[in-house]
């Protein structure tokens, strides 16, 4: 039954749904910074429902065809930025290719939320707390982002500027992400704390390790609910790679991806203990991943 | 048909409730209907210097707007006469707010959307008054909020005498009990409307259409008849809706002065911190006894958080001490409370309304005498409970205990969870381990607690009336907000007339359909509603027996309900040929253009409250790195008396663990240090889902309670009662080797973590 009273909680907006990524780019360079990009709406709906923030105008990206699917080509895999989070943890292609998507995703709030989350959404909203932009970070991604002018790519290292601030102008989309493969001895690893599932991490880290033989060739580290931004381990990494990955050398790695951070304090975490269990999580996302590779 | 009592009917409200058949507040299909939304203090404490509303009022769709000065109700009347007069709630606040969420202003709009974009229009000004936000701030005076009063204190209470020092090993604590928010899926809500006639009717989300009609008569000084009050479905309130808020009491007010009808559903955020909170309390407790295990002695003082206005909360502490001594025989006990008001949330009834909180107090004592003593926590309960011949119980604060074996629920918990083998595994790892087993602590966790159910005094109105296609109408006096009333009346009915439940119709929640009725709340619905339904349905047969006497030309003494086929028949003639008589034929014959030919009604009571038990063990490991606690058993035993459906019971056993859990190691409502809520929404209040809890595996037992004659206790509560100890319990018992002595509610990663840091420091 529909409600006799819909409760309208957000300020009036004009709503616009082009079909094709060319006029919503238009759209966006004609209000400018009265509009804002819905994608899966599953923040700025909420945050436009508690009136935290309002636009004159929301450019709906729903009906864009063109920006739904996956390509696997060239050692990556390009998702365009419409693509659901479900759709992603879905498919099992993507999961071998990109095996830090599918241990990644499913810590994203609950199926529901998925259902309509997109990758793109996720990773242009840049809240610091959530796992795809730490995917994004570690992997060294590159992602598209669309104005009326064209298509730039840009480093994911040099995407994330801030809290809900990234490196795309008012007037661009994002619209692809592509996330470089692995090959060679390979494994991953997910560490999240959150207060109940499906919340924002309180801290969280994923991994990655190629091995030459038994000693670390390279890892990938980036943490989330750290900063204003995920955080890319570099320290750690080059603490790790050359090891064999003993039990001392993940927690050396551990304290050194920390080291520098002063992370935010909030209602779910102190600063202080955003930083101890951020070492911890490092270390056992490590061993996950070491053991993965070592499984083979 | 075989008797349904104590058989798991399924529930016959469901389909319709999920199919979106039901009736809510918001789906009232209200013609002209107006949409209220308020504007509300957005400081805890202060003076209001100016309020200008005269942008909104020219808004779109804005029809009225109103302020504390156009007012000719209030202030809200008290719900207990000892407290101080000067500290009643004006329904809008005039002149000083005193917590964030208290209603100033009220729009009346066409539109939702037109209400919500008029409240950003108002302006209010106000002269910041220091926020006394803790019980340790109100307790001084220094600020006092009711000038007139001259003190935050609302109420003291005391009695007994115990001098737990004097025993041999006598132990003291401080804990907290938390403030929780209540949750309900549906909020708050309200509609009223006026007659042309002058009558009043209004839909209430709440728990019982005859007392909040009470309140509403009081409040406009007229009398009861000439309001209706309809509670419709509603979806939750776990002791929150009792009474009607400020808000809800305006709206036949705003409805008059507009001439339309007038609807009020918050939003969630406004909801969380308009609603009312509950818990809230700081305890203190010194126990006493020998060292062989024997507790002799407790003296307990509770602080109770009133809010900023006395609702409910101030005797929840009072509740919470008597309600102390448990399931234990403890020789003498002596208490004291107060309560204060403070600039937060009011605090009202939730789940278990003193009782969780009395259950805490006491289980952390005796989890610190067990240690002081050197005994197994479980040992130490099984020899300090009330024994079975020693009912009717009376507690050394005065309180009647009715039935119960209670060593018999300790034991099948002790023997579900194979205690003896998870004590074995846990000195397994600690021997294996460093003290900590290595990262992954096991803890074991034991409670016994007790409950006090129908404790709400009153009687409770059933009648069930024979229709003329002789089906069976049910008027009960208790409304339900998601127990299950229709089902469970309908199986008392049916059990005594034959008929099947699809013939059985429940009426309930509106005063026009049903005379009288009291409150759902305090798990007294089967005790005293259900008794009442079965006891009338009883009287219904006895009279239908009569009149099928008639029919039959015999006696109604011989005359024989077949309960196969709920039909009547003269004893020992009940072959298919026999002259019988239907609850049809009996409809037919009876029901005039008058009314009802058979109808029976009844007002029950019963000999007092009821006193239901459990035991519950819980086994969890804890992160000793990072403090996260994974519950991984949940092993309850709950006695209720006589299960009437055991779907209905565990399905409240199973929501009172969730919200038990949510108090153990989730929910926290906060307030920064001025005043304002950290907590209002879901995001940062750890309401818990069912992602967040183990598989519980719960038992039931049955001791029939002596109160009334089928026996029922209520089993709403237990799970909010024996849950949030048994988790403290068992994750302090993970960390005991590691130090640590405690940890408040809720035991979040980050508390588990900073105690145990702080035990390693020293």
């Amino acid at each position: 039954m529909l409600l006799a009273c819909p409760p309208v909680k957000p300020a009036p907006f004009e709503y616009h749904a082009p079909e094709r990524l060319d006029e919503a780019a238009q759209l966006l360079a004609e209000h400018a910074d009265e509009a804002k990009i819905l994608a899966g709406g599953q923040s700025l709906i909420p945050m436009l429902a508690l009136r935290l923030t309002s636009f004159p105008h929301l450019v709906d990206l729903g009906r864009v065809a063109d920006l739904r699917g996956v390509e696997q080509a060239n050692g990556s895999v390009r998702i365009k930025a419409m693509t659901t989070q479900a759709a992603i943890e879905k498919d099992a292609s993507v999961g071998a290719a990109v095996p830090l998507l599918a241990k990644a995703i499913p810590l994203i709030g609950h199926f529901q939320i998925r259902n309509r989350g997109t990758v793109g959404g996720s990773i242009a909203h840049a809240d610091p707390a959530s796992e795809l932009p730490a995917v994004a970070l570690a992997l060294d991604a590159s992602i598209e982002v669309t104005g009326k002018g064209g298509t730039r790519t840009v480093a994911a290292a040099d995407f994330f500027e801030g809290t809900w601030t990234t490196a795309m102008a008012e007037d661009e989309i994002l619209s692809a992400v592509s996330f470089p493969t692995w090959s060679g001895t390979t494994g991953f690893g997910v560490e999240e704390l959150a207060r109940r599932h499906g919340d924002f991490a309180i801290a969280g880290v994923v991994a990655g390790v190629e091995l030459d033989g038994s000693s670390v060739k390279r890892a990938a580290i980036a943490l989330f609910g750290m900063d204003s931004t995920p955080v890319r381990a570099s320290s750690a990494e080059a603490a790790v790679t050359g090891t064999s990955g003993a039990a001392a050398d993940l927690e050396a790695a551990g304290q050194a991806a920390v080291a520098e951070l002063d992370p935010p304090t909030d209602i779910h975490g102190s600063s202080a203990y955003r930083k101890k269990v951020g070492a911890v999580l490092v270390a056992r996302a490590l061993t996950q991943a070491l053991e993965e590779a070592r499984r083979g | 048909m075989p008797l349904l009592l104590g058989t798991a009917v399924p529930r016959v409200e469901d389909e319709r409730f999920l199919t979106g058949q039901g009736t809510y507040i918001a789906n009232l299909d209200l013609p002209g209907v107006l949409t209220v939304t308020y504007v509300t203090s957005s400081v805890a404490h202060g003076l209001i210097t100016g309020i200008d509303v005269e942008e909104a009022r020219q808004a779109p769709g804005v029809v009225d707007v109103v302020t504390a000065a156009d007012l000719d109700i209030g202030p809200i009347p008290p719900m207990n006469p000892n407290y101080p007069a000067s500290m009643a709630r004006p329904i809008l606040a005039a002149d000083r707010v005193r917590f964030v969420g208290e209603a100033i202003v009220a729009i009346v709009s066409e539109t939702a959307a037109a209400g919500a974009d008029a409240a950003e229009l108002v302006v209010i000004d106000y002269e910041p008054l220091p926020a006394v936000v803790t019980i340790e701030a109100a307790e001084t005076d220094d600020v006092v909020m009711f000038p007139e009063a001259g003190t935050n204190l609302v109420l003291r209470t005391e009695g007994g005498d115990a001098d737990p020092e004097s025993c041999e090993v006598s132990v003291s604590s401080v804990i907290i009990n938390q403030r929780l928010a209540p949750c309900p899926l549906e909020g708050r809500a309200g509609a009223s409307v006026w007659g042309d006639d002058g009558r009043l009717t209004h839909w209430s989300s709440c728990q019982g259409a005859h007392p909040v009609r009470a309140v509403f008569a009081q409040t406009y000084g007229m009398p009861v008849d000439q309001i209706r009050l309809i509670a419709p479905d509603v979806g939750g309130s776990f002791g929150s809706k009792a009474r009607p808020t400020a808000e809800e009491l305006l709206l036949p007010f705003l409805a008059r002065r507009a001439g339309r009808p007038v609807r009020w559903v918050p939003s969630r955020s406004t909801d969380m911190t308009g609603l009312g909170h509950s818990r809230g309390q700081r305890q203190r407790f010194t126990i006493g006894g020998d060292r062989d295990g024997t507790m002799r002695a407790m003296r307990v003082h509770v602080d109770g958080d009133a809010g900023a206005y006395p609702a409910l909360g101030p005797m929840l502490a009072a509740n919470a001490a008597t309600m102390s001594a448990g399931p234990y025989r403890f020789e003498s006990m002596a208490w004291s409370t107060a309560a204060f008001i403070t600039n937060s949330t009011p605090t009202v009834a939730y789940r278990g309304a003193g009782r969780p909180e009395a259950a805490a107090l006491v289980e952390r004592a005796v989890d610190l005498f067990a240690a002081a003593v050197g005994l197994d926590p479980a040992e130490v309960r099984r020899r300090n409970l009330v024994r079975p011949d020693q009912f009717p119980w009376t507690t050394a604060t005065g309180v009647v205990y009715d039935s119960g074996r209670y060593e018999e629920a300790l034991q099948r918990a002790l023997d579900e969870v194979d205690y003896e083998g998870v004590r074995k595994e846990q000195a397994r790892r600690r021997d294996n381990g460093n003290g900590d087993d290595g990262g992954r602590a096991l803890g074991i966790g034991v409670t016994t607690f007790i409950d006090r159910t129908a404790g709400v005094p009153g009687s409770e109105y059933g009648a069930v009336e024979l229709r003329a296609d002789g089906s069976v109408l049910v008027r009960t006096g208790s409304s339900p907000y998601g127990q299950g009333h229709h089902t469970a009346w309908k199986m008392l009915v049916a059990d005594r007339t034959g008929l099947p439940l699809d013939r059985i119709e429940v009426i309930h929640g509106d005063t026009d359909q049903v005379p009288r009725g009291g409150i759902t709340g305090g798990s007294r619905s089967a005790q005293k509603a259900g008794s009442a339904v079965a006891e009338a349905t009883d009287l219904l047969v006895v009279e239908a027996k009569r009149q099928a006497a008639n029919l039959l030309e015999a006696s109604p003494d011989d005359i024989v309900l077949d309960m196969a086929e709920g039909r009547f028949h003269v004893a020992g003639s009940p072959g298919a040929g026999a002259p019988q008589v239907t609850w049809s034929d009996l409809g037919e014959r009876t029901v005039t253009a008058d009314g009802p030919g058979l109808k029976c009604e009844t007002d029950f009571d019963g000999l007092g409250p009821t006193v239901p038990f459990g035991a519950y063990v819980a086994v969890v490991e804890v992160d000793t790195e990072t403090g996260a606690v994974e519950i991984t058993r949940m092993v309850t035993v709950d006695d209720a008396g006589t299960i009437l459906n055991p779907l209905l019971a565990m399905g409240q056993v199973h929501g009172g663990l969730a919200q038990g859990i949510g108090q153990g190691l989730f929910e926290e409502w906060r307030f920064d240090d001025d005043g304002n809520p950290l907590t209002a929404n879901f995001s940062d209040y750890a309401f818990i889902s069912a992602a967040d809890l183990p598989s519980f595996e719960s038992y039931l037992v049955e001791t029939p309670s002596p109160n009334n004659p089928l026996g029922f206790k209520g089993i709403a509560e237990s799970g909010t009662i024996g849950g949030p100890p048994v988790l403290q319990s068992a994750v302090l018992d993970a960390l005991a080797p590691l130090g640590v002595r405690h940890i408040d509610f809720p035991l979040t990663p980050e508390r588990v973590w900073e105690a145990i840091q702080e035990a390693r420091r020293s």
